[in-house]
């Protein structure tokens, strides 16, 4: 069998970079998740147009883009904490936190590509 | 690996401790994470129905307006409320500030409060907006 770290975790320095922007992104996140919320509250019972014309305001788009690559960044990062917590076994520890990059990644994607949409078709 | 490695002793796990607020509040910490964590699949489809079109974001309005819709939505908004209070106290620790016993109590005690005061005057507000209160 091929050699392996005790703890079977990735090289040294990346924990620092994680634990970093774990904290970086939870900072970002603090401003634009109140904001989110106040907006929300003020948009609450909006019909289609309005939700429409909210999201494609550029300082709208610019807080709400900020706030998903934070927000899906800080979610894996998060995610990829409790598995390296809690799944000892080395083979499912590695496909739980490939799976759970991919399906991170493919929401923000999928979200920013939806503001974009709205934000650029309208 | 050898068979040893596994039967190792372990430390005393959660069922040998009282259970403490700091305890409860540490686990809600990540509770809260992986909750909002699935919350964002409801984003999601909030961002996709909306650039869909009119027909699509109708069928998320229909589901988020309805009651299930809205408990779920707003044990998001508690949980939202939760980890960014609790968050900030996790900041403030990094920067190590707020150890002293008391100073954990209090924070925790604080926080317990406010994060579901703030959720209940969240939607309230939103109730009340809508003409619905």
């Amino acid at each position: 069998m091929a050699m392996q770290t005790k703890s079977g975790q990735s090289g040294a320095g990346d924990a620092t970079k994680h634990w970093w922007t774990l904290r970086l992104t939870a900072v970002a996140l603090v401003p634009l998740a109140v904001w989110f919320v106040a907006s929300l509250v003020a948009l609450a019972g909006a019909d289609y147009p309005t939700m429409i014309a909210w999201v494609s305001n550029p300082f709208v788009t610019v807080l709400l883009l900020s706030m998903l690559v934070s927000l899906f960044y800080h979610l894996r990062l998060g995610l990829q904490e409790i598995v390296e917590d809690y799944v000892h076994a080395r083979r499912a520890k590695i496909v739980l936190s490939v799976a759970l990059t991919f399906g991170c990644f493919l929401l923000a994607m999928a979200t920013i590509a939806a503001v974009l949409k709205i934000a650029i078709g309208s | 690996m050898s068979m040893d490695e596994n039967n190792r002793p372990l430390s005393p796990h959660l069922q040998i401790y009282r259970w403490q607020l700091h305890m409860v509040m540490s686990i809600l910490h990540r509770a809260t994470g992986v909750a909002l964590g699935l919350g964002t699949i409801f984003l999601t489809w909030w961002l996709m129905a909306l650039a869909a079109g009119p027909s699509a974001y109708e069928t998320f309005t229909t589901v988020a307006s309805s009651m299930v819709g809205q408990i779920i939505l707003f044990g998001f908004s508690y949980g939202l409320f939760y980890h960014l209070l609790n968050g900030i106290r996790h900041l403030y620790w990094d920067a190590g500030q707020g150890f002293e016993p008391a100073t954990v109590r209090l924070t925790g005690q604080l926080i317990m409060v406010i994060s579901f005061a703030a959720t209940v005057g969240t939607w309230l507000a939103a109730y009340y907006l809508l003409g619905t209160l």
